[in-house]
């Protein structure tokens, strides 16, 4: 599967509900970032958790997020910055 | 919006411990026994499949249980999953070793 | 580096590198369940006892000494250096003697005078053990896994260590199957000091990012806890 992000993107990570294993944090649900670097692709682990093969890999990229928007509050010169797999991004203009 | 018991970016807590906690000899084992179980090309589950296994822990044994504690369950749960130990047959295993005081 | 090598806290006779006593802590339910679950799996031939042995010899033999003795010949070679950024796996593999093959992903975040990385992993224990061996407690500590996130400058302020309101602080959370090491920034100070004497001031912490490296003819962070009025 090709990227459909490279660094300097916006991105949104999405505020899907999910009861089984996945690696998309809660507190950055529905959070705005930037792209900081795209690491490649992987299987998926929600899918390797049940013992499927995680087919196709997914891209994963580590995603750059501002303190005030993750957590409704200002603090100076903090940035939160995670691993986030492409299905749960979506472009932001 | 659920959110797992292990999901724990920005709750509330308390200091960090600071304590430098050497390894028990349990520690070492379950580690290298799940280490080997979950070998990349060698393992019978993936590294995924156990955190799987300890984030279905129920809330208390997640924060009441030591972190290998923890692992040693989650290698009950997956040995039993990929049948490479039978239900039955670990209780019985479990049942004898216990009516031995669980001794060597 | 007097935090890393802990002693027990009973005798200082006894080896400080070695385990403690097994029934030190574990509850008699796990301790059954991991015997119960050892000896079966040795008696289906799923492994061998020789194969726990060879994994803990293997486990034990990654210290963050290795991730100490790579920062140092970045700080010296400014061309190892670009390559252990752009190529993290490959020029440790080449600067240590150590095959990486079937690790994970590895990233090296560089410090700079204006920028500090630290890491965690609020999710589980993700953390670079093929060049820093075994996480310390606290990485893996509920505490630590919750409030880095949210409160990073007053998590660093209880490991002793404060930076400047004008630097970044960059907290990566390490959620999927990419592992991260910080290369600190190389304290003033220390232009004359050999590879082996820079190696002896990189102390796993500051390889997290919850400390910073000591300068010269200083010892790092050893009263830390004293130091933030803790208990030790």
């Amino acid at each position: 599967m090709t990227p459909r992000f490279a660094a300097g993107d916006n991105v949104r990570v999405r505020a899907r509900e999910i009861a089984t294993h996945c690696r998309t944090p809660y507190y950055l649900r529905g959070k705005r970032g930037v792209i900081v670097r795209g690491h490649g692709t992987f299987p998926n682990p929600e899918e390797l958790a049940y013992h499927q093969l995680g087919v196709p890999h997914q891209p994963l990229y580590q995603v750059a997020f501002d303190y005030a928007e993750v957590w409704g509050k200002r603090e100076r010169n903090t940035v939160i910055t995670a691993d986030i797999f492409q299905h749960w991004l979506e472009a932001v203009d | 919006m659920t959110r797992g018991v292990h999901d724990l970016g920005g709750l509330p807590a308390g200091p960090v411990d600071l304590g430098e906690h050497d390894r028990t000899f349990f520690d070492q084992r379950v580690d290298a026994m799940m280490r080997l179980l979950s070998h990349p090309t060698d393992g019978y589950f993936t590294v995924d499949a156990m955190r799987r296994a300890i984030e279905a822990l129920p809330r208390d044994d997640y924060f009441g249980l030591t972190y290998y504690e923890r692992w040693v369950r989650a290698m009950r749960t997956l040995v039993v999953e990929r049948g490479l130990i039978g239900a039955d047959e670990l209780e019985r295993k479990l049942a004898a070793l216990a009516a031995r005081g669980g001794r060597p | 580096m007097a935090r890393e090598h802990a002693h027990s806290r009973d005798d200082h006779d006894r080896d400080p590198h070695a385990p403690v006593d097994e029934s030190h802590g574990v509850r008699a339910d796990s301790a059954l369940l991991e015997r119960a679950l050892r000896e079966l799996l040795i008696e289906k031939n799923v492994f061998a006892a020789a194969d726990i042995q060879r994994q803990i010899e293997l486990t034990e033999s990654r210290t963050p000494e290795l991730g100490a003795r790579v920062v140092a010949h970045a700080w010296a070679d400014p061309g190892y250096k670009t390559w252990l950024i752009k190529e993290p796996k490959a020029a440790i593999e080449s600067f240590l003697g150590i095959d990486l093959n079937l690790t994970p992903e590895l990233v090296v975040v560089e410090n700079t005078p204006k920028l500090h990385h630290v890491i965690c992993c609020t999710l589980c224990s993700c953390y670079p053990r093929a060049v820093l061996g075994i996480p310390p407690a606290w990485y893996k500590s509920p505490e630590y896994r919750s409030r880095t996130v949210i409160e990073p400058r007053a998590v660093l302020a209880e490991f002793g260590t404060r930076l400047p309101d004008d630097v970044e602080i960059r907290v990566v959370d390490s959620t999927a199957d990419v592992r991260y090491m910080v290369l600190p920034l190389r304290p003033r100070g220390t232009e004359r000091m050999s590879e082996r004497e820079l190696a002896g001031i990189v102390t796993r912490d500051s390889m997290i990012g919850v400390a910073v490296p000591g300068a010269p003819r200083r010892q790092t962070k050893v009263s830390t806890t004293k130091d933030a009025g803790l208990p030790t």
